[in-house]
């Protein structure tokens, strides 16, 4: 029931996962890049996966793609990025013994595993997992019937799904109250560290955004299996002599407005604490206070509420109204003030500060860069108008695997390494580190920046063959090169976790109980922390989190009183 | 800039004054209730949505016109009951959370009981309702009454009225439950032995919650 377990049981169970998705995601890229190759040998390793050409069948394809979006989407980058570091973190940052309810907690945790192994089931079932892309839509989620993947498939991802949305809402509530209620004497909220504020804002997110995803799945269950058409209406289907169906009324759109409720703020669920870590990484390393810490919790704060105003800008090409639309723009394009903020922030800490590139620090930095390179195109998608033409095509996967997929998994990176010392009391190694960042970086934008060219050039996504038209035909080549560099990535993040795991038994000890000379308070815990975190009293915080370079001195831990003759503080 | 003012016995958080005063459950507790509401508001408008682009609705005074031994053509008049014992368990639930600041445990114990009756009757009132509705044919994915106009009932009518009214259903009876759960921890003395009566509170928040959400189901399914 300790915090410090929980957040490792997260962070293993997302690790799982992200092997699971990403050996997903290379098998469909052997599709897409080699389309009339015949790979004999996965027939045997695949099954009735691959068909007697040694080629991926459509079906499973699909299914690759729905479920590494599933498990990436939710399972790794929320459960395994905001479940290991806001359980690791939150207590130890703001100076408690552990969650407010450590017994919630472990609920939390245990709920997800049960989602994990309900969606790891749906794979083994006979008529494969769902196949009709992560976002569930109607009527391919409502009618069992509608392709293989539709019907037991379909099931088991929704009850894995409900599940999961339990655990996040019990830890979301956990992460509030721990954060606003257990805080150390002095830890007054405009002295935490930007961690904390970020996950406080990603758990409000969700505790808000999660259950309408709930009332949600409840309608499509009851469209499923109780005759009801919430979301069905006018269907015809030609084949096997089915006709029209008897569901009248229902609008398929509704659950679109219901799921992309969630489905934003979701995203941000997932970027926010991966900006709190990078924040923090990036001041402890630079050696230098954030700049601009109040316009950064202003910042994460315009962020949360603008969440809830802009979910249909993933629905421009439903019908929707067009001036309705043009107010989601304008809602939309605000966000570009805070990120910008934030971005600005960031670049001014590190400017003029003496860098220490540690391999937390590269990640931290390279989550920026993917963050300006992702958000640009996020403004080009937000606008209504250029979203008809870009709308399902490769430019919106270029764009959120690059703002949304890979900068989270750069914070998650960047969090993993800085903080590995506290959680194993051992360094991970360097050089493997070194050459996790680069490869993954360089490769990241290989497989991703052509994929706006692809899609400007109307490539549409979720297309089993693009072989077989003309205009996409001069993309073979470049197809063949984008799923080529994504197997070395997916390599090298193998060997990220040969380091990860590698180093807990074997990495360089811990010998000083503040490696990095931060300042923050779980830097003040031993550094095995045991059940309780602090052997004897909690420290009491004097000071903000970012006193660093302040009147000559390199650092000034929080728990450091203010001195008679200091300048200005906080 | 700090927060320095110490309370004595806020023994819940070290650093001087606790936010809101509140312990950590009892804000919980309200996240909780925010997330809920959350949950049937994304019920009630996606009902909102379909009712008002639909072409016609049946007329909640037609279908909801029976009441148990008197029979048909009383409009509304079972309902009105049904909120009425709501409203008064809401009342009965206050008496108890008022008894328990007095640290009355009597008080709680009888007040708690009569609260748990108010909810047992308002599920009994509700199986009784469904029951009949069923008996007249309407079921998730069957309506067999007509719109206002006299055309052809619209199919999401008994498709939200029962899923709603049961996913509030649902909420009174694990209200109902943690009320017993929390009577028998009166009854054994835990709170008395705690010193407060802190629980009886949160759950009150609960099925205040629980009550608040019905006035806006019974406005939108019986009255509009």
């Amino acid at each position: 029931m300790d915090h410090k377990m929980i957040a490792k049981q997260f962070l293993i169970t997302g690790m799982v996962w992200a092997i699971i998705g990403g050996l997903m995601s290379v098998l469909f890229r052997f599709q897409l890049g080699y389309p009339e190759a015949e790979f004999h040998w996965m027939k045997d390793l695949l099954g009735k996966w691959v068909n007697d050409k040694g080629q991926i069948t459509a079906e499973s394809y699909y299914s690759l793609v729905t479920i590494h979006g599933t498990v990436l989407v939710f399972f790794v980058l929320t459960a395994g990025l905001s479940g290991t570091f806001a359980n690791l973190l939150i207590p130890l940052q703001v100076g408690a013994r552990d969650m407010a309810s450590p017994m919630l907690n472990m609920l939390s945790y245990w709920f997800f595993l049960a989602a994990s192994l309900v969606m790891l089931s749906s794979i083994f079932v006979e008529t494969g997992p769902f196949s009709g892309g992560w976002t569930a839509y109607p009527p391919l989620s409502a009618l069992a019937s509608a392709q293989p993947g539709s019907g037991v498939g379909m099931d088991l991802w929704l009850i894995a799904m409900a599940l999961f949305v339990v655990s996040s809402l019990l830890g979301g509530l956990n992460y509030i109250a721990t954060i606003l209620n257990m805080r150390t004497k002095g830890m007054s909220m405009t002295r935490m560290p930007l961690t904390i504020w970020a996950l406080f804002f990603t758990a409000i997110l969700g505790v808000l955004s999660f259950p309408v995803l709930l009332s949600g799945f409840i309608l499509l269950i009851f469209d499923r299996n109780f005759g009801t058409s919430f979301y069905l209406s006018d269907i015809f289907i030609a084949t096997n002599n089915v006709g029209a169906l008897p569901n009248e009324g229902g609008n398929a759109v509704l659950y679109q407005h219901l799921f992309w409720f969630l489905g934003h703020p979701e995203v941000y669920i997932i970027i926010l604490p991966a900006m709190g870590m990078v924040s923090e990484v990036m001041a402890v390393n630079s050696r230098k206070p954030i700049f601009g810490y109040m316009a950064m919790i202003g910042s994460l704060f315009a962020i949360t509420v603008l969440a809830f105003l802009v979910w249909a800008h993933h629905m421009f090409v439903t019908g929707l109204n067009p001036f309705l639309g043009s107010i989601f723009v304008l809602l939309t394009l605000l966000i570009a003030v805070p990120s910008a903020i934030k971005v600005f922030n960031w670049l001014t800490t590190i400017w003029r500060g003496s860098i220490r590139f540690t391999p937390g620090m590269l990640f931290a930095i390279g989550f920026v860069s993917l963050f300006i390179s992702g958000g640009l195109t996020g403004i080009w998608l937000g606008n209504s108008a250029l979203d008809i033409h870009l709308h399902d095509t490769y430019f919106v996967i270029a764009h959120f695997h690059i703002v949304m997929g890979v900068a989270g998994m750069f914070g998650m990176f960047c969090g993993i390494y800085h903080w590995y010392p506290k959680m194993y009391g051992r360094y991970m190694n360097n050089t493997m580190g070194y050459i996790h960042f680069w490869v993954t970086m360089i490769g990241a934008y290989l497989i991703f920046w052509p994929m706006h060219y692809e899609g400007l050039a109307g490539m549409p996504r979720r297309y089993y063959d693009y072989s077989q038209w003309e205009s996409f035909k001069q993309f073979i080549e470049l197809n063949k090169f984008i799923s080529l560099v994504a197997m070395i990535v997916f390599a090298v993040q193998l060997l990220f976790l040969f380091n990860f795991f590698y180093s807990i038994f074997k990495g360089r000890r811990v010998r000083s109980q503040n490696p990095w000379g931060a300042t923050t308070l779980e830097w003040t815990t031993p550094i095995n922390p045991g059940h309780g975190n602090w052997v004897g009293e909690i420290p009491e915080v004097h000071r903000w989190a970012y006193d660093y370079g302040k009147d000559g001195q390199e650092f000034i831990p929080q728990t450091t009183p203010v001195g008679a003759n200091e300048t200005n503080h906080h | 800039m700090s927060t320095t003012v110490t309370t004595t016995g806020t023994k819940w958080w070290s650093g001087g004054r606790s936010p809101f005063n509140v312990e950590y459950g009892k804000l919980m507790m309200w996240y909780f209730l925010m997330s809920d509401a959350f949950t049937f508001g994304a019920f009630l408008i996606a009902y909102g949505t379909v009712r008002f682009s639909a072409n016609g609705w049946p007329d909640p005074n037609e279908v909801f016109q029976s009441f148990p031994g008197l029979g048909n053509g009383l409009p509304l008049l079972f309902v009105s009951l049904m909120t009425f014992i709501l409203i008064v368990s809401s009342v009965t639930m206050v008496l108890a959370v008022h008894a328990g600041h007095r640290g009355d445990k009597a008080g709680v114990i009888k007040y708690m009981i009569w609260t748990i009756v108010g909810g047992i009757a308002f599920l009994s009132c509700q199986a009784w309702e469904w029951t009949h509705l069923y008996h007249e044919g309407a079921w998730w994915g069957s309506n067999p009454f007509a719109n206002h106009d006299g055309s052809t009932g619209h199919q999401d009518f008994t498709n939200f009225f029962f899923t709603i009214t049961g996913f509030h259903g649902f909420h009174v009876f694990s209200g109902v439950v943690i009320n017993i759960i929390v009577l028998l921890m009166t009854i054994n003395g835990v709170f008395e032995r705690r010193g407060h009566y802190l629980m009886i509170e949160k759950v009150g928040l609960y099925w205040h919650f629980v009550d608040l959400v019905w006035v806006f189901v019974f406005t939108m399914f019986y009255l509009v």
